[in-house]
Formats: C-alpha cells, sequence, structure tokens
C-alpha cells in the first residue's frame, strides 16, 4: 500500500512536470518522457515505448494526454491512469485559469486589443500551415484527395458537423477493410509520424 | 444543466478529434458557432495563447470555455469531458490490446482520416480568416482588412519559409499589432 502510493507521487511529479515544460506539443514531450521513464527510472522499455508513442497517435485526443493515460496505466493500473492523466493536464488548467482572468480584466483595453488584434491574422496563417504539415505526412492518391475536398466543402459550405463527416470516413474504412478487392484507402498510404519529425506545431 | 452539456460537449470533442492538436479545431469551431459560449476572436486568442503555453489546445480550450461559461467548476468539468474518452479506449487497449497499432483495420481507419483532418482543418482556416481578414457586411475596398490581410500573407511566408516555433510569430505579430495600432 505504501510502495503504491509513493509511486502514484512519484508519476504525479514526473507527468506534472512533462506538461509544465512541454512546448510546442505533444510530440514535443517524447524525449522528456523518454528520459525520465526509460532512462532514469527504467519502468518501460524500449520497444513498449515505441508501440506506445505509436498508439497514442493512432486514437483519438492530444498526444500528450494519451501518452501520460498509456504509460501511468501500464505503470500502476487505473489510478496511475487517473493520476497521469491529472498531472500532465494540471499546469496549462492553472496556466489558463490564470489568462482567462487576466482578458477579464484587461479586455477592451487597447494595448492588449492591439496585441491581439495583430496576433490573430497570424494564428491563421499558422493553422493553415498545420493543415499543410498533415498533409505532407499523407501519399496521395486521388480518392484521397476526393476525401480531403468533401470533407473541406461539407463543413465550410454545407455547414454539415465534423463529427459527421468523422464518423462517415470511419465508416469507408470498414468498407473498404471489409471489401478487400478495391481499395479505397492504400495500405501504405500514409507514414506515421515518429519522434522528432513534425515536433513544431502539432500542440 | 450547464455542466452536464459541457461535459458532453466537450467529451464529443475528445471522441472525434483525430490526427494531433489542430484536429480538435474544426469541434472547437463548432462548438462556438452553436452555443456562443465565446466569440470567434476568444477562440483565436486561446490558440495563441495555447501556441505559446506549455499544455495541448483541446485542454487549454476546454479550460478556458469551461471557465467562462461556468467558473472554475466549469472549467475542471470541461477538462474532464475532453480527456475521458481517451482515457477510457486507451485503457482497454492498454489492457487488451498488444500492438495494437499493426492491426489493419486500425491502420486503416487511421489512414482515412487523416485527409478528411487535413481538410476539416482548412475549413477552419478559411472560417476563421473570412471573419478576421474581411469587414462583413462592407463593399468595395472597404470589405478587405487590407492590414490583416498584409500581416497575414507576411507572417503565412514567414512560417513557411523560416519554420521556427509559432512563439517566435505569434510575438512578432504582437509587436507588429502595438506599433502599427491594429
Amino acid at each position: 500500500m505504501r510502495d503504491k502510493v509513493v509511486k502514484l507521487a512519484k508519476i504525479f511529479s514526473i507527468f506534472f512536470r512533462i506538461g509544465l515544460f512541454t512546448f510546442g506539443g505533444g510530440f514535443a514531450m517524447i524525449p522528456l518522457i523518454r528520459r525520465e521513464l526509460v532512462d532514469k527510472q527504467g519502468w518501460i522499455d524500449e520497444e513498449r515505448f515505441i508501440d506506445a508513442i505509436l498508439v497514442t497517435q493512432t486514437v483519438p485526443g492530444a498526444v500528450a494526454i494519451n501518452l501520460s493515460i498509456f504509460f501511468g496505466y501500464r505503470l500502476l493500473g487505473l489510478a496511475g491512469a487517473v493520476v497521469a492523466a491529472f498531472a500532465v493536464a494540471l499546469p496549462s488548467f492553472l496556466i489558463i485559469l490564470g489568462f482567462a482572468s487576466f482578458f477579464n480584466n484587461f479586455a477592451g483595453h487597447s494595448l492588449v486589443d492591439n496585441i491581439f488584434k495583430g496576433i490573430r491574422p497570424a494564428i491563421v496563417g499558422l493553422i493553415l500551415y498545420g493543415g499543410f504539415q498533415l498533409s505532407k505526412s499523407i501519399k496521395w492518391t486521388g480518392s484521397l484527395v476526393l476525401i480531403t475536398v468533401l470533407a473541406l466543402l461539407a463543413t465550410s459550405v454545407l455547414n454539415i458537423s465534423p463529427v459527421i463527416i468523422i464518423l462517415l470516413v470511419l465508416l469507408i474504412t470498414l468498407i473498404d477493410h471489409l471489401l478487400r478487392g478495391r481499395r479505397i484507402i492504400p495500405d501504405k498510404g500514409i507514414q506515421v509520424v515518429k519522434e522528432g519529425q513534425d515536433a513544431e506545431n502539432i500542440a | 444543466m450547464i455542466y452536464i452539456i459541457l461535459f458532453f460537449e466537450f467529451f464529443k470533442i475528445g471522441l472525434f478529434s483525430v490526427g494531433g492538436g489542430l484536429a480538435t479545431l474544426p469541434f472547437l469551431k463548432e462548438l462556438i458557432d452553436k452555443y456562443g459560449w465565446i466569440t470567434q476572436e476568444e477562440l483565436l486568442n486561446m490558440i495563441a495563447i495555447s501556441e505559446s503555453t506549455p499544455g495541448p489546445i483541446g485542454i487549454n480550450t476546454a479550460t478556458y470555455v469551461g471557465y467562462s461559461v461556468g467558473g472554475i467548476l466549469g472549467g475542471i468539468i470541461a477538462v474532464a469531458g475532453i480527456v475521458a474518452p481517451a482515457l477510457i479506449i486507451i485503457i482497454i487497449i492498454a489492457h487488451y490490446f498488444d500492438r495494437f497499432y499493426e492491426r489493419p483495420l486500425v491502420k486503416g481507419a487511421f489512414m482515412g482520416v487523416r485527409p478528411a483532418v487535413t481538410g476539416l482543418i482548412a475549413s477552419v482556416a478559411f472560417g476563421l480568416g473570412r471573419s478576421e481578414l474581411f469587414n462583413p457586411g462592407f463593399t468595395g475596398l472597404a470589405f478587405l482588412n487590407l492590414k490583416a490581410i498584409l500581416l497575414f500573407l507576411i507572417m503565412l511566408y514567414l512560417i513557411y519559409r523560416y519554420k521556427k516555433h509559432p512563439i517566435i510569430y505569434i510575438i512578432t505579430a504582437a509587436i507588429i499589432g502595438i506599433i502599427f495600432k491594429f
């Protein structure tokens, strides 16, 4: 029992630090997690570590949170997973609460207004570039381009919910999987982003 | 009950945003269009802050929206909502599957979703860009927000050309915003 509490406290402190120092998104935290869990603590071996990176990119949700849940669970079951997720999210939660109260106090202040009016066009650029980055990890085929264009038109022109679009694509994938003969989605169409690649812009 | 709606809406975002941080944006944009909990400008401000502080966009925005709607408890509930699907899914995978990624169906689903997510992210950029770079309701030259368009094009070029950390561009744009009184 005491061992378990000590280990939970350690999981908390490791993932809190990871949450606090990970700028630039989930992929930026991979070296940090490796150092803590593989090299320093020896809790996870190298092969399991790589497997975890692949899994956490494939399932929904932020990579940072996913990695923490995955390792937390492997280390100490459900309690480990919950504590790791809580610890990694806590720093951003506190920082944003700080910003939210700042905005409440300074909204309408002309300097703050100028700053954010300047920043917003740049953010539109960053989002556009983020989409471009994602597109580079795809080996395009005609049907994949069609999926992209349809998704774009369906949301921006027809106002169809992204939830519907993702569900439809998953359905198409399932059908494609069952009818192996004619493949819509090629087997090796998309590479998985490995450590070090595109660490930026994928927050 | 606002807290139940908050939890449910962010649970949905957590469940469907596959493929990295920006993948949450289409859902967040739909959410604010639907409920008006925060404005489009606030969403863009939050993305700027998310890119400049540690932590994923999803968590940061959930905190901000939840707090705006229902105080600190609202923030906690929204974050719990967005994290819950990952918690459930990953625990199931970690428990029952080994080498999960190598299953063909999983691989296929991942490959199919990425192009769709690319399209969805582009749609967010167009949607937010429309309100930032243009002045709806005006015609002719007044329709164009020339200062913002110029800044956008310069930034897009710099981002593409130099591939630096987003915080560099955000600070640069902030300074330009102050000097040229945006």
